[in-house]
């Protein structure tokens, strides 16, 4: 019993980062119809940036806020540089552009960074608590409460501000957005800059856990982008929910069956989904107009 | 040749098509018109299996279609056209008219890449210049897509149709997008294409086209059958006058 | 007339008897068959990705499980090394099938992601089943070896590679003017059209995705026995984004943008002294700028310059 306590709060934990970065996903899926495959990246970036800076004594507060900004502006930049010069290339080309982007973020990294793996500090203590017959890091409940915070932050964002109903907007029908003098282009770009936000915000908090090195970027991506398609592209409650269970069940599996294959858990999982469920658990129905 | 039963559409609380039923006869050319907003692409909609009516039939020479994927109809003889063109950029003009004949020729990969089907491709080529030729835009033979007009593509877009050799023609609002003269020609070439036997059914807005090329024509309002018969019995019609132009108070 | 060779095919021939004479010594010699086999793979990734229009970045999966099937089978089955890569072929052709099938129904970046997923569950398994595959360690691959005669010597796998990267071009080219080829086409330009003319669009997606499987499968036996050795990386991430980075750079749907993408791809991260880092920076930025202000890739945006010049 124990044991399955432990693995919960295993899943919970990476389940919570992979739920920001699949936010993070949907955001931007949602204002321009992009799959950024950068968006691991971002949680690369932040935590790489603070584990580095950290290392040039800088102090902790001060290296997560650099982190963040220089991941914050990474997402700017690619939408700026990458995405809007491309105009209304089809999905393909987005697609590879993106992928293209990180690629490049990933070198970059490791020629200014360097290709080590770095720990952070956690940001409270290292002793383990006693939860229900497991044992918890206390890093553990900051990711839970971030990320909980950043997921009512952004639901509050949606549904009470008017730059949060724009973008809704824009994401519905970015035609008619524009037509009623909505800026989309500054839409987008606010859009990028949220989800580098989130996912730097994910990677700091969780690498004192994970540890952070330059290509950890592609396993938070797919796993993000898995959970945010396993809950429906599109839908923030999906992503959320998502996220979660892959985290689950991944922990799951590592824990009853193979720790080996337990990173092959979210590409089986998705490979099931899209078959069974194409639109994800609260994906939206749309009929094609000819 | 072609029956439609009691078709019905709805989109959540609004009724788009309601319990419309015509016939199309073998040979004729059948318009279906009606002022904007009227049902009439949901209707075209419904019949080429884009949507699944919530209730009624289509039937094509007494087999049940209702719903079919574009690729059955295409089996069964069934070609149609875009309103807003459906045209293959990455591909020649020429290449986009060999498309139409897909049924009619073996398309498998491994024949292909042994190159076995040399003379098959020959022959086609030579169908589609013809075909080209047949609804006006032969001098275009060797161009690529991007380079033509949308008047042209919208052509080109028949001849692929046409090179399917299908038994019914759905024309998706053929003059819409064209100019005067564009028109002109197109209501020849459809007339044209009726004289060779093809049954021809069209969705279109364009009065003057209509009038002068349909044997019989179907008129919609508000997603119901407002009144049916051939071209002076419809215009003469009370209600649809009314209906395009509004009752006078 | 018409020729019953087609000319380019004449050229390429030309192309590959004259170029051992311009090659140096042994080290652009040994590029240039690196060159030409993958390029075999890169042909028929073309297929799915310039023809078909589907995006896999998993396809180093394939290459890596030709390579490792045809080494397996020669080792621990005692098969000869021809009949080893033809079984192989075989094998990949019906896993591609099996992969395929379901997860072609998915579009855009979902197809995308699923592809994704292929390649990192086949790297997995080659890093993780130790007893069959050697592990991250690797394992080494046998000479090959045809009917007595053994491919020892640069020259003689020159001639080989040579060889099959010319049957390639001639396969991809006959496919692109042949009617399933153009279904192909069609069904990445508009895929309402190419259901409306009667193409079983599912169908052919997945034949497409067989055909650049049997090519990467070849390219990687070959590529193992050329190499004598090899280990998981085969299968990385990297690998498939190289490969994929290739198809679109060279030209997507060009059969001879795909060897100039292989081409210029190998070639100069050897210039740059293969730094990894530098490496990834490259090849974003080339995968980003192409797409953004050449996303026709080079050989068809020159083809479409020539076109409007004349």
């Amino acid at each position: 019993m124990t044991d399955l306590a432990q693995f919960l709060f295993a899943g919970l934990t990476t389940g919570a980062i992979y739920a920001l970065a699949a936010l993070g996903f949907t955001l931007i899926y949602n204002a321009s119809g992009v799959i950024n495959f950068a968006q691991g990246d971002f949680l690369m970036l932040a935590g790489m940036v603070t584990a580095v800076l950290l290392k040039q004594q800088v102090p902790y507060t001060g290296a997560i806020t650099i982190g963040i900004a220089v991941t914050v502006l990474a997402g700017l930049l690619l939408y700026r540089l990458a995405i809007k010069p491309a105009g209304n290339a089809d999905v393909v080309s987005l697609i590879i552009i993106t992928i293209g982007a990180s690629i490049f973020l990933q070198g970059v990294v490791q020629v200014v960074l360097g290709k080590n793996q770095h720990v952070l500090p956690p940001f409270t203590s290292d002793t383990p608590v006693e939860l229900l017959g497991a044992r918890v890091l206390p890093q553990a409940f900051w990711v839970l409460g971030t990320g909980a915070l950043l997921v009512a932050a952004v639901a509050a964002f949606f549904k009470y501000t008017l730059v949060g109903k724009a973008t809704l907007a824009v994401a519905a029908n970015k035609l008619a957005a524009g037509a009623v003098g909505i800026p989309t282009g500054r839409i987008l770009q606010l859009s990028f800059g949220l989800s580098a936000l989130l996912g730097a915000v994910a990677g700091i908090v969780s690498a004192p856990i994970t540890t952070t090195v330059s290509d950890i970027g592609l396993m938070f991506g797919m796993k993000g982008f898995v959970a945010a398609t396993l809950g429906g592209l599109g839908s923030g409650l999906g992503a959320v929910i998502g996220g979660l269970l892959v985290g689950l069940l991944e922990a799951l599996v590592a824990g009853y069956v193979s720790s080996a294959y337990k990173d092959a858990v979210p590409f089986v999982l998705i490979i099931i989904i899209l078959l069974v469920l194409p639109g994800g658990l609260f994906g939206r129905k749309s009929t094609e107009r000819v | 040749m072609l029956a439609v039963q009691s078709l019905t559409r709805s989109f959540g609380g609004v009724t788009a098509v309601s319990d419309v039923s015509f016939e199309v006869q073998k040979g004729h050319v059948h318009a279906v018109i009606g002022p904007n907003g009227a049902g009439k692409t949901t209707l075209f909609n419904l019949i080429t299996g884009v949507y699944v009516p919530s209730s009624g039939k289509v039937l094509l020479d007494g087999q049940d279609i209702t719903g079919s994927s574009p690729d059955r109809l295409a089996r069964m003889g069934v070609s149609r056209t875009f309103q807003n063109l459906q045209v293959c950029m990455n591909m020649s003009a020429l290449e986009n008219v060999m498309l139409g004949a897909h049924l009619h020729v073996h398309s498998g990969l491994l024949t292909g890449m042994l190159g076995l089907s040399r003379r098959a491709d020959a022959r086609l080529q030579e169908e589609a210049a013809a075909l080209m030729a047949r609804v006006g835009v032969g001098e275009y033979r060797d161009a690529h897509a991007t380079q033509l007009s949308f008047g042209v593509l919208k052509r080109l877009e028949i001849a692929r149709a046409l090179a399917a050799k299908p038994k019914l023609l759905l024309l998706d609002e053929p003059a819409a997008g064209l100019n005067d003269s564009e028109t002109h020609a197109m209501t020849a070439l459809i007339r044209q294409i009726a004289a060779d036997g093809v049954t021809v059914l069209l969705v279109e807005h364009d009065m003057k086209m209509v009038m002068s090329i349909s044997d019989h024509i179907v008129v919609l309002d508000q997603g119901r059958k407002l009144a049916e018969g051939n071209a002076a019995s419809v215009s003469a019609n009370p209600d649809v006058i009314t209906a395009y132009l509004g009752s006078e108070e | 007339m018409k020729l019953p060779v087609r000319p380019s095919l004449l050229v390429a021939a030309a192309i590959l008897l004259v170029l051992p004479l311009a090659l140096p010594n042994n080290y652009t010699m040994d590029i240039a068959i690196r060159v030409a086999l993958v390029a075999v793979a890169v042909i028929g990734l073309n297929v799915l990705m310039g023809f078909a229009g589907q995006i896999s970045i998993g396809h180093a999966g394939f290459l890596a499980t030709g390579a490792y099937g045809s080494a397996i089978v020669a080792t621990r089955l005692g098969w000869p090394p021809l009949l080893s890569l033809v079984a192989v072929a075989l094998t990949c052709a019906a896993l591609a099938w099996l992969v395929a099938k379901p997860i072609l129904r998915l579009k855009g970046h979902s197809l995308t992601m699923a592809t994704l997923g292929f390649g990192v569950i086949v790297n997995m398994v080659l890093i993780n089943e130790v007893q069959l595959s050697g592990g991250p360690d690797g394992m080494v691959v046998p000479p090959l070896a045809v009917a007595g005669f053994s491919f020892g010597k640069l020259g003689h796998w020159y001639a080989l590679a040579a060889v099959v990267l010319w049957c390639a071009i001639w396969l991809s080219l006959n496919l692109y003017d042949s009617p399933g080829g153009r279904a192909l086409r069609g069904l990445h330009g508009s895929e309402v059209a190419a259901r409306v003319v009667g193409i079983d669009v599912a169908s052919f997606k997945v034949r497409a995705f067989v055909v650049s499987a049997v090519l990467a499968s070849v390219s990687g036996s070959l590529t193992g026995h050329y190499l004598g050795f090899i280990s998981p990386s085969m299968s990385a991430f990297t690998h498939s984004v190289e490969l994929a980075t290739m198809v679109v750079l060279g030209g997507m749907a060009s059969t001879f943008g795909a060897v100039l993408g292989a081409a210029l791809l190998t070639v100069l991260p050897q210039l740059l002294g293969g730094l990894h880092g530098y490496e990834a920076i490259l090849f974003g930025l080339i995968l980003m700028l192409t797409m953004i202000y050449l996303p026709r890739g080079i050989v068809p945006t020159l083809a479409l310059r020539l076109r409007r010049a004349r």
